[in-house]
């Protein structure tokens, strides 16, 4: 046996010592003003936390006093709302270089954004508007994409869209033209797949025949959330994208779906309204994480053979 | 397409924008009102969230009438919603079914200082210590320069706003809002010190004096346009104040500079 070397090459010990660049394959939750003080005195045992970029695009007070402290203690992922990379114009270069300082100054392992707009003719809309699928708005998804990795410097995800309406305008179904993204731009999926439910419930397709048609490979997290329930005009069944509520059964059996063509992912319990106290959300996360779990002895084998 | 769209969001016809389809050849406007409910009732709930004792005042429903008119007038101009609402004060002064308070759109502007203050850059505040050693050079004292917290700001009203937001706060109680004389003129000082904003009711001079000190007057230039608004400014007090406030956090003086 060879003796074991006791200097490692200096370049292999600055790679251990830097932080592991993605998240780990467990679940996390979305870090709430109203938990900064509970985190910090109790510490939880969660796997990351999440926060919504444009929360943080401020100059300093308590936001980043809690922010700094809390991600020394916790992987980090920044979820963009704003960067509207389905918009008609040019990104706003402004907000992407409050993006970037962000990204710098927090370091955390992934980034992601939406595929949707929610700026038109400078105003911010606040929501995430629907994309007609297309060969113009491709080349044009594809640009803000590739303008991003390049202005961030580094990859990010994409998450599929929960949309109400569809287009006439649209000459590609949405797994298609998040694939061709995926594939000309290099950039990841994030995987929702509480709007994998909602979408294909309100536009009625099979849930599973569309988790199989997008780029699985790509896929570097999930999110996962609870829907409202609503009628459209004809009666049939509306879900809208709440982050009010519990994840649903069906979701959870859907995620169940998923994990198994996608293997163990790092797992998000979205909640953005009507916030539970922090004990619930780590509850809901502890849900997944057995999920996880159970996946991850068949992990460890195929990554042995 | 996208400008339609857009236009539809904020129109209060119940229309939806052309070209939208469904799968089940349903009308669109009830799929499209989703949109259109997220925007508006999410833009109105982040204004609820930035002025709850401009809220108090006027009662919920009264407030989420007027912040839909102000969200269709004046939509965010940037993502960073945290400081949506710039304009909400001037707003008011022109919205007609409020012209019988007065006091709402300073209050509303003294709400919107403390997001401001909130979210402002931190700084150091200075030393009693380090501020005491240029108060002893009393011949360089005139020409001092204060730098002050980028969270402190001055609202000078000509209602009793310092009091009204006052008596809206969890600890006041309801003998407070009963006495107000709301036609007081009142000034605030809001800045931060650490991470909680604090909102200080100050005399006319001392607004002037502070106001001066922001646009980078001297300590004796500041001190007599304070003077001239109100000859009983009080300096000690002002001075005092601000260290208390965590406000001054360097000082310039043609002999040394502490930051």
């Amino acid at each position: 046996m060879d003796a074991i070397p006791l200097h490692r090459p200096a370049r292999a010990a600055t790679k251990a010592a830097a932080r592991p660049r993605s998240l780990p394959a467990r679940a996390g939750i979305g870090l709430k003003p109203e938990h900064f003080r509970e985190i910090l005195d109790g510490t939880p045992e969660i796997g990351f936390f999440e926060v919504h970029a444009e929360n943080y695009m401020v100059d300093g007070g308590p936001f980043h006093h809690y922010l700094s402290r809390i991600r020394q203690r916790y992987p980090l992922s920044i979820h963009g709302v704003g960067l509207s990379i389905g918009g008609e114009g040019p990104l706003d270069e402004a907000h992407l270089d409050r993006l970037a300082r962000l990204l710098d100054r927090y370091q955390p392992e992934s980034f992601s954004e939406h595929l949707a707009w929610s700026s038109h003719g400078g105003n911010f809309y606040n929501d995430l508007l629907p994309v007609a699928y297309n060969a113009a708005t491709l080349a044009r998804v594809c640009n803000h994409v590739d303008r991003v990795q390049e202005r961030i410097k580094r990859r990010m995800l994409l998450e599929n869209p929960a949309t109400y309406v569809e287009f006439a305008a649209s000459t590609l179904d949405e797994t298609e033209f998040i694939s061709e993204v995926v594939s000309r731009s290099g950039c990841g999926l994030l995987l929702d797949v509480n709007n994998v439910h909602v979408a294909c419930t309100n536009h009625g397709r099979d849930a599973r025949e569309y988790l199989t048609a997008l780029p699985l490979d790509a896929v570097g997290q999930i999110h996962l959330a609870g829907f409202a329930e609503d009628v459209d005009a004809a009666g049939a069944p509306l879900r809208i994208d709440s982050h009010g509520a519990p994840v649903a059964e069906v979701v959870w059996e859907l995620y169940c779906h998923a994990l198994d063509m996608v293997g163990p992912t790092p797992t998000l319990i979205e909640r953005d309204s009507d916030i539970p106290a922090l004990p619930v959300l780590l509850a809901e996360a502890r849900h997944a994480e057995r999920i996880l779990e159970r996946l991850l002895p068949v992990a460890a084998e195929s990554a042995v053979s | 397409m996208s400008a339609d769209f857009a236009d539809a969001l904020l129109a209060t016809d119940g229309g939806c924008p052309p070209g939208l389809t469904t799968w089940n050849g349903s009308a669109p406007e009830k799929r499209f009102a989703v949109y259109r409910n997220n925007v508006v009732v999410g833009l109105i709930d982040a204004l609820a969230d930035s002025f709850p004792v401009t809220q108090a005042l006027v009662g919920e429903e009264f407030f989420r009438a007027m912040a839909r008119e102000f969200v269709r007038a004046e939509p965010p101009r940037s993502p960073v919603l945290a400081l949506y609402g710039d304009g909400f004060g001037d707003f008011i002064d022109r919205f007609a079914p409020v012209a019988a308070l007065p006091y709402l759109a300073d209050l509303a502007r003294l709400e919107y200082l403390r997001i401001l203050a909130f979210h402002a850059a931190d700084a150091s505040p200075l030393t009693q210590e380090a501020l005491g050693g240029v108060l002893a050079d009393e011949a360089a004292l005139p020409l001092a320069r204060f730098a002050l917290h980028p969270s402190l700001f001055v609202l000078a009203s000509a209602h009793a706003v310092v009091s009204l937001w006052a008596a809206h706060q969890a600890e006041s109680d309801a003998r407070q809002l009963a006495g107000l004389d709301t036609t007081r003129a009142e000034s605030a000082l809001v800045c931060r010190r650490e991470l909680a904003v604090e909102a200080f009711r100050i005399a006319p001079g001392a607004a002037c004096f502070i106001a001066a000190l922001t646009r980078d007057a001297s300590l004796g230039a500041a001190v007599e346009q304070a003077l001239a608004r109100d000859a009983d400014f009080d300096l000690a007090a002002t001075l005092a104040l601000l260290l208390r406030a965590g406000a001054i956090v360097g000082i310039t003086t043609p002999r040394r500079t502490q930051a």
